[in-house]
């Protein structure tokens, strides 16, 4: 098919945002997706170089900034597929409070966060989701601070879609990005990815060995389900869906923006303008 | 021409008082400026408005007063030494002022026995209205349009109560603005940004720019816009910037405080030439400052904010035309020049309401987004050209795709360190900058041209420095002129050259503590100001205060 081409990358040899490019790809091609209606939008960091890797709209903004760029081109262009890869970070670290209320905005975008528990393009700082006791040279006497939990945060503010994903585990990793893209409102994935220069710690051994899907007797619509689900830490780490809900959207709720006619295919009418004018007479 | 001071507690209802009658007023034809003064809270405090009314163009407001509409005993204490000689003091009976000034009228209890303590600011318009020869002609016409439907008939009551309890005092005079605008400088700005095609503003609540988000969300179903209140002021401007990236105008808008936030990204959509049009609606800092009070020490700090180098563009507005006009020039040039334009207003020009010729629609033009040429093969977002400005594709519109970044890029839109491209980059986009000063609007020149002393300013002290200039000038000598920048940066310095040779004295007058205009007038053109005469105390100038320290020697 190849509708997406994917450019030479500027990671390290080994490094699990190869495979996470390659599922995009994949994931955007199998949902017949035009590389035209496709806006990727990163801030700073090696996830975030991602949209410079694959041929589509690309936004690479400031660090931790993704977000907020991100919904608004959704809103001025509905008609967009709009899709943040960024780093955790640049997500929960610099970008936190654009997290929390981009949740609450719901916003029919997609937000992929390469989650490899470290600064990476910064050479290995402590990122917020980084293990407690982790050395780094910054963290000298091992990270003190609690690791943050994006998927417990996510389906706590009331997040429509929150998944979690291994950047090794492929196949998963197409379907939850393609049910992730397809769903309707803000939809967030935590993706496991080893960061082999920087994090000695959370390695593809460490994952492979923790990670399990979920089983098919679980409910994602269960609320309570899925703030336990998403507390599971540690030796069973759970990959897949952990919560769906299908709520109306930022442009449902808006009523000038559903209409149908996305906002930048409208012009304000200078009647209008007139008739304002007048009222201050 | 009259001036009268309503003043009162927060909560008290000065603001519904003083928006019903200066349109009263304005209505029976006279020229309207109201000045808003307030405290940072909700209750309690010391609020007043003063409303300066006549035949002709007012431009400032004015220390000395026809009357005083007291809402309570700290109004009287405060502003009684500002009244003239044949001045009035109206007021509740109950309250403590006494003199042969002072009117005293029962309108608590009056209020009371028509069924609602809360019009008693109605029976004091009626009072006013008499007491300054008006007549009850325009009254239901603007209360139908003031309060909701089921409160219209007690109020007219109110007012004619009133109207009934006093005698008049003072003429009526014929004006001839019955059919002009009576706006405030925020919605003016609010209505440029209409005007311009505005689509989409974000903005996080900040004093005293939020009248401008409260006018859009309150228009936004009429217009089509979205207007959505961010987490943050940097979710603020970056919103701006990724819906201008994706086709529509946008805006944000905030205070210095919330500027700060928005600095790194007024450099991004510098380097990645996306067009951004940022408000800053000033007030007195450092920090938190004096937030609901007014200033203009922001200058310096727009003109340079952001780290590395960029074009820009600073505007400020000077009074309620320019809010207006240059708003939506300031769409333009962003869109023309692919830059950030920022907007430089204040407490004092946004919150005051003045009289205006009704808004012109059919010379409005903004620039679309330039061109791509489709036969030179390939799309590139950041094509080197000979003015430096690239053709700007909307994302999802054509067979292309855009690109916007951050880092340092070549023609494509992909990162690079080459030095090569770096350089190239870096001067494509300064390029762009002599396109703005082709565009540049000179400072407005006031006063007679032979002038041998000359005022500058900027911004919002326009009004005060144009009253000062025609009251320093009635000797007939003709000694005064002033020079009033609106395009402040980059600085227009035509006009100023050529005066600043011809003239004894150059005072800056100007609405902070260190001078930044002065500062700014040296370093680009070497001119040195005589002498200042600068506030930094949070209340505006008035024309009269000017003459007052040019006559002191300034
Ligand atoms: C305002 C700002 N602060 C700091 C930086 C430096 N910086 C760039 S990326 C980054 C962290 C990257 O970590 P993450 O988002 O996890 O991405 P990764 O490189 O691990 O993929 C930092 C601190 C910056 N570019 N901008
Ligand atoms: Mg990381």
């Amino acid at each position: 098919m190849d509708t997406f081409k994917t450019y030479e990358t500027a990671w390290c040899p080994g490094c699990g945002n190869f495979n996470i490019l390659r599922c995009l790809k994949k994931a955007l091609e199998e949902l017949g997706k035009s590389p035209y209606e496709v806006l990727m939008v990163a801030g700073i960091g090696q996830a975030a170089k991602t949209p410079q890797y694959i041929s589509a709209n690309r936004f690479c903004g400031l660090h931790g900034r993704a977000l907020p760029a991100a919904v608004a081109a959704k809103i001025a262009n509905e008609k967009l597929t709009v899709i943040v890869d960024t780093g955790d970070g640049d997500s929960y670290g610099e970008g936190g409070n654009h997290f929390m209320h981009n949740i609450r905005r719901n916003v029919d975008i997609t937000h992929f966060v390469h989650d490899n528990q470290i600064y990476g393009l910064t050479k290995g700082q402590a990122s917020p989701t980084t293990g407690e006791g982790h050395v780094t040279d910054v963290q000298v006497d091992g990270n003190a601070n609690t690791p943050f939990n994006p998927i417990l945060m996510a389906v706590s503010a009331g997040a429509g879609f929150v998944a979690r994903a291994f950047s090794g585990d492929s196949e998963h990793l197409v379907s939850i990005m393609k049910e992730a893209i397809s769903h309707k409102g803000y939809a967030f994935v935590d993706i496991l990815q080893p960061c082999i220069s920087f994090n000695k710690v959370n390695t593809f051994a460490y994952y492979k060995s923790r990670v399990y899907h979920i089983e098919e007797s679980y409910n994602p619509a269960d609320k309570m389900e899925a703030l336990k689900k998403a507390m599971e830490a540690g030796d069973k780490i759970p990959i897949g869906v952990i919560y769906r809900e299908t709520r109306p959207d930022f442009h449902e709720k808006k009523q000038i923006l559903n209409t149908g006619v996305p906002l930048v295919d409208r012009r304000t009418d200078l009647q209008v303008v007139q008739k304002l004018i007048r009222e201050f007479v | 021409m009259y001036n009268i001071l309503i003043g009162g507690a927060a909560g008290q209802g000065i603001d519904t008082t003083v928006a019903i009658l200066e349109k009263l007023l304005k209505k029976s034809g006279y020229y309207v400026f109201t000045v808003r003064d307030f405290m940072s809270r909700v209750r309690g405090g010391h609020n007043f408005s003063m409303i300066r009314f006549g035949t002709e163009i007012i431009t400032s407001h004015n220390d000395k007063l026809d009357g005083i509409i007291a809402l309570n005993d700290e109004t009287v204490v405060l502003h009684k030494y500002k009244l003239k000689e044949k001045g009035f003091i109206l007021c509740d009976g109950s309250l403590s002022a006494e003199g042969p000034q002072v009117i005293k009228l029962d309108m608590d209890k009056m209020a009371k026995n028509l069924g609602n303590a809360r019009v008693l600011g109605s029976i004091a318009v009626g009072a006013v209205l008499k007491l300054f020869g008006e007549s009850l002609e325009d009254v239901e016409d603007i209360m139908k349009a003031s309060v909701k439907e089921q409160y219209l008939e007690i109020n007219l009551e109110a007012i004619r109560a009133g109207y009934e309890s006093v005698e008049a005092r003072f003429a009526h005079m014929e004006g001839k603005f019955s059919d002009w605008m009576l706006i405030s400088g925020s919605r003016a700005l609010a209505m440029g940004a209409i005007a311009a095609g505005l689509q989409f503003y974000s903005a996080y609540p900040m004093s005293p720019s939020t009248p401008i988000m409260e006018f859009l969300a309150s228009k936004s179903n009429e217009t089509g816009m979205v207007v959505e209140q961010a987490e943050d002021e940097i979710a603020a401007v970056n919103m701006a910037l990724g819906a201008s990236y994706a086709g529509v105008r946008a805006m944000t808008g905030t205070s210095g405080g919330g500027f700060c936030l928005k600095v790194e990204t007024l450099g991004f959509s510098g380097i990645a030439e996306i067009p951004l049009v940022a408000v800053d609606v000033q007030r007195p800092g450092p920090a938190t400052g004096l937030p609901t009070r007014t200033e203009q020490s922001d200058l310096k700090f727009v003109i340079s904010a952001a780290q590395g180098e960029f074009p820009r563009m600073v505007i400020a507005l000077r009074n309620h035309e320019d809010a207006f006009y240059q708003t939506i020039r300031a769409f333009h040039l962003a869109e023309e020049c692919q830059i950030p334009v920022i907007m430089l207003s204040d407490q004092y020009l946004g919150d005051s309401t003045a009289t205006v010729k009704p808004y012109e629609l059919s010379n409005i033009h903004v620039a679309e987004a330039a061109k791509a040429d489709e036969t030179e093969g390939e799309y590139l977002r950041y094509r080197l050209t000979q003015d430096g400005i690239s053709p700007r594709l909307v994302p999802g519109k054509s067979r292309h795709f855009v690109s916007a970044d951050s880092d340092e890029h070549d023609e494509g839109g992909f990162i690079t360190e080459s030095a090569q491209v770096r350089r190239a980059m870096m001067d494509k986009r300064m390029r762009k900058l002599k396109k703005l000063e082709e565009e540049l609007l000179e400072p407005e020149f006031l006063g007679t041209e032979k002038c041998t002393t000359l005022l500058l300013g900027w911004g919002s002290t326009y009004g005060p420095i144009a009253e000062a200039v025609k009251g320093l000038n009635e000797d007939g000598k003709g000694e005064y002129g002033a020079l009033v920048f609106g395009d402040i940066y980059p600085l227009p310095v035509k006009k100023l050259e050529k005066l600043a040779s011809a003239v004894k004295y150059i005072i800056n007058v100007e609405q902070n503590a260190t001078g930044q205009l002065a500062d700014l007038v040296r370093e680009k053109t070497g001119i040195q100001c005589s002498s200042g005469i600068l506030k930094y105390d949070g209340r505006q100038i008035s024309g009269e205060e000017i003459v007052q320290r040019i006559r002191k020697g300034a």
